[in-house]
């Protein structure tokens, strides 16, 4: 999209409400509403569905009625004193946030370099760790199985936290590279000229202008990782590194006809609760972030 | 890494009086340790992989293996399995890209025009996004399970949805279109956000109708974004695992490149064959993957120049 994701980050919040425009009239059409309406249903009733199943038990499970007739607690409370869903809990928190930090560390550098530096090679890198973001997570879960065998980190934090790294660090540079080049290079420059070393004009300059950028990357990354799927069931075989997706995948295949569905749907709505609020809050960024290198989380 | 050679090269006049490290050393600094990690968790994996491939292993004695060539490659490709597999994902990746561009544009549209309410719209197109794919599994699956889910209380059937050949795999493409249409509508917004809307007034005034602005305006300046869109969720669609695991495990009819792989080198440990089926997944990507670098070149030039 060229000129598009280039200039994304530069205007994440919307200018003020454009005077004309494509729907200028000021009172908004009937079938505008009936558009919305479906939109906000689309989006919102399947969540909704899975609230109403999580605070069903027993009979009312499998009733088919779109709200409960006897709302309960029951499968909050049951989740909780499950060991294995408090301990997935840990694994998610711990691998997701080591391996955005050493991303988001690496990766700054990186970026910086590119954004800003003189030196020949920058278009092969780019392109290397843009593609690298598109690489099939398979072709890395395959030869790992085995390794992580050999080497003895099969199912561990480490063990997941390094093929995490495998995505988390070129989306985090990819992200970050586009967030450096909006800073105004006048200040940089300034710093310079008064006798600040280039090093000494990235880190008293640059990163403190690119902390919303840090923030984007950092959460945009922390998400991928927390959703990672393929390598928490393929590198773990217990509940003592299973993160949360592989738990709760767990909690489903096992028992074909009896599903534990109250308590999945309960779970599966208490590790949902949290991301929701945290992209309602960075909501401009998170939007800034995703244009800026077309990423998916 | 190229650069490791010129680096090492006295900087000429690149030094500015005394600025500590010259430009490109400290580039050479800054950018090497992500390639010494790029080049550890993700280049030795997938060479490793390819070296996996290439040899046969016992099933009996383990760690005994033997070179074979290029059988393992002959062997997938010769198996119905896979092609279905690859059937799969090729109908998954074309119904789910599609139904999803034309709900995202719808969405896009709809974002974009000015109400009252808009921004509580775009917070609300945020959430599917925000649900981790396997609890958007655990939830349509809960809406479509049988006899009593919500859709055929609805519909007042009785279809054993996750459990039929055609079904299965359209509530698997149904659940990413979910997940996926608002993201999509995000990317072309932004596209739609760039466009002048001096460009639509002009139009108006020379009397063209909202149909007109629509095709001879909106669409061609959206194409760009669109193009990067469709291909970026290509790429995502071509190596789905998560739906259809978490879904059908990867049966009736939903077998996709990424699960039969898993399959054979997890669950029924025949390394040799899962990583060939591996790699050729990788193969498919790249290819695809090249396109897409090809199309967004200007945009990743553009980011390495000035």
């Amino acid at each position: 999209m060229g000129a598009t994701t280039a200039e994304a980050p530069a205007a994440p919040a919307r200018p003020k409400r454009k005077r004309g425009g494509d729907a200028g009239a000021p009172k908004t059409p009937w079938w505008m509403w009936i558009a919305v309406v479906a939109i906000v249903v689309f989006c919102l009733f399947p969540f909704y569905w899975m609230v109403s199943i999580s605070l069903k038990t027993g009979a009312d499970l499998t009733n088919g009625s779109a709200y409960p007739p006897n709302p309960t607690l029951a499968n909050y409370e049951s989740i909780f004193r499950n060991g294995d869903f408090t301990r997935a809990l840990l694994n998610s928190a711990v691998v997701s946030i080591v391996t955005t930090v050493l991303a988001l560390t690496v990766g700054s550098f990186c970026a910086y370099a590119l954004a800003r530096l003189r030196f020949r090679g920058k278009f092969p890198i780019l392109a290397l760790v843009l593609s690298i973001t598109t690489f099939p997570a398979i072709a890395i879960a395959a030869p790992l199985f085995r390794l992580w065998s050999d080497i003895g980190i099969y199912n561990t934090w480490i063990g997941l936290i390094i093929p995490n790294l495998t995505f988390a660090l070129p989306l985090a540079i990819y992200i970050l590279v586009s967030f450096f080049k909006e800073i105004p290079k006048d200040l940089e420059e300034a710093a310079l000229v008064d006798g600040a070393t280039y090093f000494q004009a990235f880190r008293k300059v640059v990163v403190p202008l690119a902390a919303p950028g840090l923030a984007t990357a950092g959460i945009l990354t922390f998400i991928g990782v927390w959703n990672e799927f393929l390598f928490a069931i393929t590198l773990t075989s217990s509940s003592s590194a299973r993160t949360v997706p592989a738990a709760i995948a767990f909690f489903t295949g096992s028992t074909q006809f009896e599903q534990p569905l109250g308590t999945i749907s309960a779970a599966s709505v208490v590790i949902s609760i949290p991301l929701i609020l945290l992209v309602l809050f960075f909501q401009k960024r998170i939007v800034a972030g995703l244009t800026a290198g077309a990423v998916k989380g | 890494m190229a650069d490791a050679t010129t680096v090492s090269a006295p900087p000429q006049s690149q030094r500015r009086r005394s600025k500590g490290l010259s430009e490109r050393r400290l580039a050479f600094l800054m950018v090497s340790p992500s390639m010494v990690l790029i080049a550890l968790v993700a280049a030795y994996p997938i060479g490793y992989g390819i070296w996996l491939s290439l040899h046969e292993y016992s099933v009996r004695v383990a760690g005994l293996s033997r070179w074979a060539g290029l059988r393992n490659y002959s062997t997938a490709l010769g198996d119905s399995e896979w092609w279905a597999a690859f059937a799969h994902t090729m109908i998954f990746a074309a119904a789910s890209v599609s139904l999803e561009l034309v709900i995202g544009l719808g969405m896009a549209l709809c974002m974009h025009a000015a109400f009252r309410g808009q921004g509580l719209l775009r917070t609300t197109v945020l959430v599917p996004w925000a649900v981790l794919t396997v609890v958007t599994a655990v939830m349509w699956r809960t809406m479509f399970q049988s006899p009593l889910g919500f859709v055929n209380t609805l519909l007042g059937t009785d279809t054993v949805w996750l459990g039929d050949e055609p079904y299965a795999l359209i509530v698997i493409i149904l659940a990413d279109v979910w997940k996926t249409a608002p993201f999509m509508a995000l990317l072309i917004l932004a596209g739609l956000q760039v466009i002048p809307s001096e460009i639509y007034e002009a139009a108006k005034v020379d009397g063209a109708t909202a149909w007109q602005r629509f095709t001879k305006i909106t669409l061609p300046l959206l194409t760009p974004a669109i193009l990067v869109a469709l291909i970026f969720r290509t790429l995502d669609a071509l190596r789905v695992f998560d739906l259809p695991f978490v879904l059908t495990n990867g049966k009736n009819g939903t077998s996709t490149l990424s699960t039969i792989a898993q399959e054979t080198f997890a669950t029924n440990r025949i390394y040799g064959l899962g990583s060939a089926m591996a790699v050729l997944t990788f193969i498919i990507v790249m290819i695809v993957s090249f396109i897409y670098i090809r199309t967004v070149g200007g945009n990743i030039r553009g980011l390495a120049e000035e």
